[in-house]
C-alpha cells in the first residue's frame, strides 16, 4: 500500500470527526461517561483492595523457638521462612529484645522492680519469629510447614481474623469483577449503538464508495481511524477529570471523617493512574476500533 | 465488451424481473436500453456491475465472467466501469475536486497525477471554475457532469447510465447526452439506460428496448416508441 493511501486514510478520518460534529461529540460524550464510570469504580476497587491488604499485613503469626535452642539454627529456620512465597516479611524477636520490650512497656513507671531481675531474664525462651504474610489465605499452609519445622514449640495465630480478611478479598474480587463486566458491556453497547447510527447515516457513501471500486480496507479504514480518535479522546478526556478529582475527594475524606485515618490507606494517584490510564486507553481505543470495524462490515456487501 | 446468456433475475420466486435475457455489446458502441418502469432496465444495470448475482445465466464482461469473481476482485472488475446515476450520489460532504479525485484515490493514484487528471476532467465537463463547490451549490446538470468526470477520470473501457438525464431539463440533459457520444468517439463502451423519447429518437443509436423482463427489440438505429 502507497504512504499516500494511508496519509488520505488518516486525513479523512480526522475530517470525517469534523464532518458529522455532533456523532463525534455524541460518541466522545457516551466513551467518556463510560469510562469515567469505569475510572471512579477502579479507584473504589483498588483503594479497598489496598486497605484490606493494609490491613492484612498487620496480621502476624508467631512461632516460639524450642528453649536452648542454638542460634545458627535460629538463622537457618528464618531463611526457611524468608523463602516461602506466602511470606512478606519476618521479624525476628530476641529474647533480649522480648524482656526490654516487656520492661518499657510494663515497668515504664516503676524502673525500681526491674532492679530484682538483674542479670536474669524472665523471657528467656520467648525468642519468636514474627511473620507477615503478603496473602492472608495462605496462613494455613504456613502453619503447617511451621509446624513441619524441627526446632519450633509453638506457634500463635489468629485464624477468625486471617479467614474474614482473606473471605472479604475474594468477595471483592467477585464483586469488581461482575460489575467492570457489566460496565465494559453497557460501554460497548452505548458506544456500538452510537457509531452504528454514526455510519448508517453514511451507509449511502459506503454504498458510493463500492460502485465506484473501493476495496473494503479503502472505506473501513477511515472509519476505523475515526473510531480510534473518538475512543482515544473519550478516555483522555475522563482521566483528566479523574485525575483532577481524586486528591480532592480524599483530602475531602480524610478531613471529613479524620476519625478514619489510621484506618483507612489510601493509593497516591500516581499509584492507581499507572494502571487506571493505559486500561482507560486500550479500552477505549479498542471499543472504538471494535465498534467501528464491526459497524462497517455490516455495509461492505455491496 | 458486455455480454448476457440466458440471464434471468427473480426477487421474489415466480416473479422474474429479467427472464432469459441474452444480449451482446460490442467494444465501443452506443446502446440505448429503454422501457417503462418494471421493465428491467435497472435489474440490468446492477447485474453488470456486480451489485446483483443473477438467478440464472452468465454475465461477461471485457471476457471477466462476473460469477466467479470472489468478494475481493469486485473493487477492481468495478475500477473498469464508469457509472453515472440519475440522482448523482456524489458524496456530499466532498468538494467538486475531491469528488473526482477520490476516484483515482480509491485505485491508490498517486497524487501528481490526481492533480493532472482532475483539473483535464473538469475542463472536459466545464466545471473548471467551480472545482471548489460542493455538490448542494451546484445545478442537478452540473452535479451530473461531476458524476459523468468521477466516472471517467480513470478512463474506463465502460460507461454504464442509468436514467443519467431523470433529474435534468432539456438543454442539461442534452449536454450530457453530447458528453457521453464524445466519450464514446473517443472508444469507451457506452451504455444508457433512459426514459428519454426525445433523445433516443434524436440520437440514432442501438436502441434495446426491454418490456416486463424480456428484451422485445434490438434495433441498430432504433427508437423509443410507444408500448401500444
Amino acid at each position: 500500500m502507497r504512504i499516500s493511501t494511508i496519509y488520505y486514510c488518516l486525513k479523512q478520518g480526522i475530517k470525517n470527526i469534523f464532518r458529522n460534529k455532533m456523532f463525534s461529540l455524541a460518541s466522545i460524550a457516551t466513551m467518556s461517561a463510560c469510562i469515567f464510570l469505569f475510572g471512579i469504580f477502579f479507584a473504589v476497587v483498588v483503594n479497598f483492595k489496598h486497605i484490606v491488604k493494609e490491613a492484612q499485613t498487620g496480621v502476624a503469626v508467631t512461632a516460639f523457638f524450642d528453649e536452648g535452642i542454638k542460634e545458627d539454627k535460629i538463622n537457618q529456620i528464618i531463611e526457611l521462612v524468608k523463602k516461602r512465597a506466602e511470606v512478606d516479611h519476618v521479624n525476628y524477636v530476641s529474647a533480649e529484645d522480648a524482656w526490654k520490650k516487656f520492661q518499657e512497656d510494663y515497668f515504664k513507671n516503676a524502673k525500681e522492680l526491674v532492679k530484682g531481675f538483674q542479670n536474669d531474664n524472665p523471657l528467656k525462651d520467648s525468642a519468636n519469629l514474627e511473620i507477615y504474610l503478603n496473602d492472608i489465605s495462605m496462613q494455613k499452609d504456613l502453619v503447617t510447614f511451621l509446624q513441619s519445622i524441627d526446632g519450633i514449640r509453638q506457634i500463635n495465630k489468629s485464624e477468625s481474623t486471617a479467614e474474614t480478611l482473606s473471605n472479604f478479598n475474594v468477595l471483592i474480587g467477585y464483586i469488581s469483577a461482575a460489575i467492570i463486566l457489566i460496565l465494559l458491556a453497557v460501554s460497548v453497547f452505548l458506544i456500538g449503538n452510537t457509531v452504528t447510527i454514526g455510519i448508517s447515516v453514511r451507509k449511502e457513501e459506503i454504498g458510493i464508495m463500492k460502485l465506484i471500486g473501493s476495496t473494503d480496507f479503502f472505506v473501513r479504514a477511515p472509519f476505523i481511524v475515526e473510531g480510534i480518535i473518538i475512543g482515544l479522546l473519550g478516555s483522555i478526556f475522563p482521566l483528566f477529570i479523574l485525575y483532577f478529582i481524586y486528591n480532592e475527594a480524599i483530602q475531602y475524606i480524610m478531613q471529613r471523617f479524620n476519625i478514619l485515618v489510621k484506618l483507612l490507606q489510601f493509593l497516591p494517584a500516581e499509584k492507581v493512574f499507572s494502571t487506571l490510564i493505559p486500561t482507560a486507553l486500550i479500552l477505549g481505543v479498542g471499543i472504538g476500533f471494535i465498534s467501528s470495524f464491526t459497524v462497517t462490515r455490516k455495509h461492505l456487501k455491496v | 465488451m458486455i455480454k448476457l446468456e440466458n440471464v434471468s433475475k427473480e426477487y421474489m420466486t415466480g416473479m422474474p424481473a429479467l427472464n432469459n435475457v441474452s444480449l451482446h455489446v460490442r467494444k465501443g458502441e452506443f446502446v440505448f436500453v429503454v422501457g417503462n418502469s418494471g421493465s428491467g432496465k435497472s435489474t440490468l444495470v446492477k447485474l453488470l456491475l456486480k451489485e446483483l448475482e443473477p438467478t440464472e445465466g452468465e454475465v461477461i464482461i471485457d471476457n471477466v465472467h462476473l460469477k466467479r469473481l470472489t468478494h475481493r476482485q469486485i473493487p477492481k472488475f468495478r475500477r473498469n466501469i464508469g457509472v453515472v446515476f440519475q440522482d448523482f450520489r456524489l458524496l456530499k460532504d466532498r468538494n467538486v475536486y475531491e469528488n473526482i479525485a477520490f476516484a483515482q484515490r480509491v485505485i491508490e493514484t498517486p497524487t501528481r497525477y490526481i492533480k493532472r487528471d482532475v483539473p483535464a476532467m473538469l475542463s472536459m465537463v466545464g466545471l473548471a471554475e467551480k472545482y471548489k463547490s460542493f455538490p448542494r451549490q451546484l445545478s442537478g446538470g452540473e452535479q451530473q457532469r461531476v458524476a459523468l468526470a468521477r466516472a471517467l477520470v480513470n478512463k474506463p473501457k465502460i460507461l454504464l447510465a442509468d436514467e443519467p438525464t431523470g433529474n435534468l431539463d432539456p438543454k442539461n440533459s442534452w449536454e450530457i447526452m453530447k458528453l457521453l457520444e464524445e466519450i464514446n468517439q473517443q472508444g469507451t463502451t457506452v451504455l444508457v439506460v433512459t426514459h428519454n423519447r426525445e433523445i433516443v429518437n434524436a440520437m440514432k443509436k442501438r436502441v434495446i428496448t426491454m418490456r416486463k423482463g424480456v428484451i422485445v427489440s434490438d434495433e441498430k438505429q432504433g427508437g423509443y416508441y410507444d408500448e401500444d
